[in-house]
């Protein structure tokens, strides 16, 4: 109930033109993996997937970021079953085991035949290039091979939503998913990192 | 009197659901004949144009009927979401975002709140004076500076187009005419029926017998012939309209056909704002028409001449 009303309202907000380019949405698990420019760039991409996908579509997100207050949580817990990882180290906590345990946690959902929704580029970019990707996906990828990777481009929600503003300006936008691709045996984390990351770019030109 | 029992306006809807009903037949007929793969694509669009005019008149023929403010809300829906496209097109940057905030939220809202209270003194210069001015002083002290006036022109050029235009459709609600009292519904359902007849009657000409391209690098499909057919048709129906105006034959002929040429005009200038940004339809809202836009673009243009036309000859 809540979570059709929010698609609904980011739907009406995003005004998107969806195109499913290189694969449909179809019950497969996947990991998409999407370009990161607004806040409402995760909320407009889990609102367009059709309601049955949506419930077994997790999203990985911040866990400083959607804890912060008590809507948030509550949304982030039970409206989107949030995938929520430390990007913050506690005190004495060497940074190499806060990596490992975001892909434990996603490797985990994975299990659950969840399918995710993941921004690799960590940190919102200003919108005009993508950012070189996190080693997370990398190592998702070795964990769980066989999963298809899914290249999204989010066109113009920076527009509607810039960083540090509140409120949004309806513009319209387009999501375009690419074609699906898998770690290949013996490719290396930069040389697999670059491809998925040229596979989201290549649909902002053809976009 | 309630607008249901308006016998001019009973018979203009009576007339346009007659017209619907004869090009949803024609359509279907026209589908069977269909040979080849390219006549196919052309009749399947023909019929999403027709289904979709269904829905656009039964929305229309709704708003008219509740009264002004029905027709007053449609409009401003309407101009939001024709903003929303025409932005979407812009180049704007991140330091206009408050400038655009003020716009969709605050001034289109505003120029239909006074359209619907009737203050001409206030609607017919609130975005080309405050709104113009206060906008660029608004986008200045964002500090971005790059692109200055292609960003303050196109945000005001967006408003002028999408909101001030189009909101003289509904202004027409309150116009008073010389011995004729305010006519209302009727003046605005004139306006409606023949720029959009004058569409689709250039269209029909156009495909029935286009030869010659009247303006290839704006509009490919545009024909001479288009043109002049579908304008001199409109203006027919426009002269046939009389009995519905505070206008006799003559004048509505020639109040047709002024709707007619500034309608198509419209319709170029709309048709080179896409060229430029590179787009063939301004969105995706209405199925086999494109965007908001692309139905309204006429409309943006004939709706302010028809309003000050008829008011500067006929206004009390």
């Amino acid at each position: 109930m809540i979570a059709s009303l929010l698609a609904t309202a980011a739907q009406i907000v995003a005004g998107s033109t969806v195109r499913w380019a290189g694969c449909g949405p179809t019950d497969e698990q996947r990991i998409y993996i999407a370009n990161h420019s607004s806040h409402l760039d995760f909320i407009v991409l889990w609102s367009y997937l059709p309601p049955w996908l949506r419930r077994r579509t997790r999203p990985v997100a911040a866990r400083d970021y959607w804890t912060r207050d008590g809507i948030r949580r509550y949304l982030a817990a039970h409206v989107f079953n949030a995938v929520l990882i430390d990007r913050v180290a506690a005190a004495g906590t060497p940074s190499g085991q806060l990596g490992r345990q975001a892909v434990d946690q996603m490797v985990e959902a994975l299990a659950g035949q969840h399918s995710l929704i993941l921004f690799p580029e960590g940190t919102r970019g200003a919108g005009e290039d993508l950012a070189s990707f996190r080693s997370g996906l990398f190592h998702l990828c070795q964990a769980r091979p066989e999963v298809e990777v899914v290249p999204v481009y989010l066109d113009n929600l920076n527009r509607i939503l810039p960083k540090g503003h509140l409120l949004p300006v309806p513009m319209l936008s387009r999501i375009t998913f690419g074609t699906p691709l898998r770690l290949q045996p013996g490719e290396t984390k930069d040389a697999f990192l670059e491809r998925a990351r040229q596979s989201v770019r290549a649909l902002k030109e053809a976009a | 009197m309630s607008l249901f029992h308006d016998v001019a306006l009973q018979r203009l809807f009576g007339g346009l659901i007659v017209l619907l009903i004869v090009a949803t037949v024609a359509g279907r007929l026209i589908a069977r004949r269909a040979g080849d793969e390219r006549a196919l694509t052309t009749v399947r669009n023909l019929n999403a144009r027709i289904n979709a005019w269904w829905v656009m008149s039964v929305i229309f023929a709704i708003s008219v009927l509740i009264g002004p403010i029905g027709a007053v809300i449609l409009f401003g829906l309407i101009s939001f979401l024709a903003l929303r496209e025409f932005i979407t097109l812009a180049p704007t940057r991140p330091a206009d975002h408050r400038a655009l905030l003020w716009s969709f939220f605050l001034i289109t809202p505003l120029q239909y709140l006074l359209v619907g209270i009737h203050w001409y003194g206030l609607f017919s210069i609130l975005i080309p004076v405050y709104a113009f001015l206060f906008l660029a002083l608004r986008i200045a002290i964002s500090g971005d500076t790059t692109h200055f006036l292609e960003r303050v022109s196109a945000i005001q050029w967006a408003l002028m187009i999408c909101v001030y235009s189009l909101s003289y459709a509904p202004a027409l609600l309150g116009l008073g005419i010389r011995g004729h009292g305010t006519p209302g519904p009727t003046l605005l359902l004139f306006l409606v029926i023949v720029v959009q007849g004058s569409d689709v009657l250039q269209y029909i000409f156009g495909k029935l017998f286009g030869r010659r391209k009247i303006a290839p690098h704006l509009s490919p499909n545009k024909t001479v012939e288009g043109f002049l057919g579908g304008v001199a048709a409109a203006t027919l129906l426009g002269a046939l309209l009389w009995w519905a105006t505070p206008f006799t034959i003559w004048q509505a002929g020639l109040q047709a056909l002024i709707i007619a040429l500034t309608g198509f005009a419209g319709g170029l200038v709309m048709s080179a704002v896409k060229r430029d940004r590179g787009v063939k339809d301004f969105g995706t809202i209405i199925a086999g028409h494109g965007g908001i836009l692309d139905r309204a673009d006429s409309l943006t243009f004939a709706a302010p001449i028809f309003f000050h036309v008829t008011r500067f000859f006929y206004g009390a």
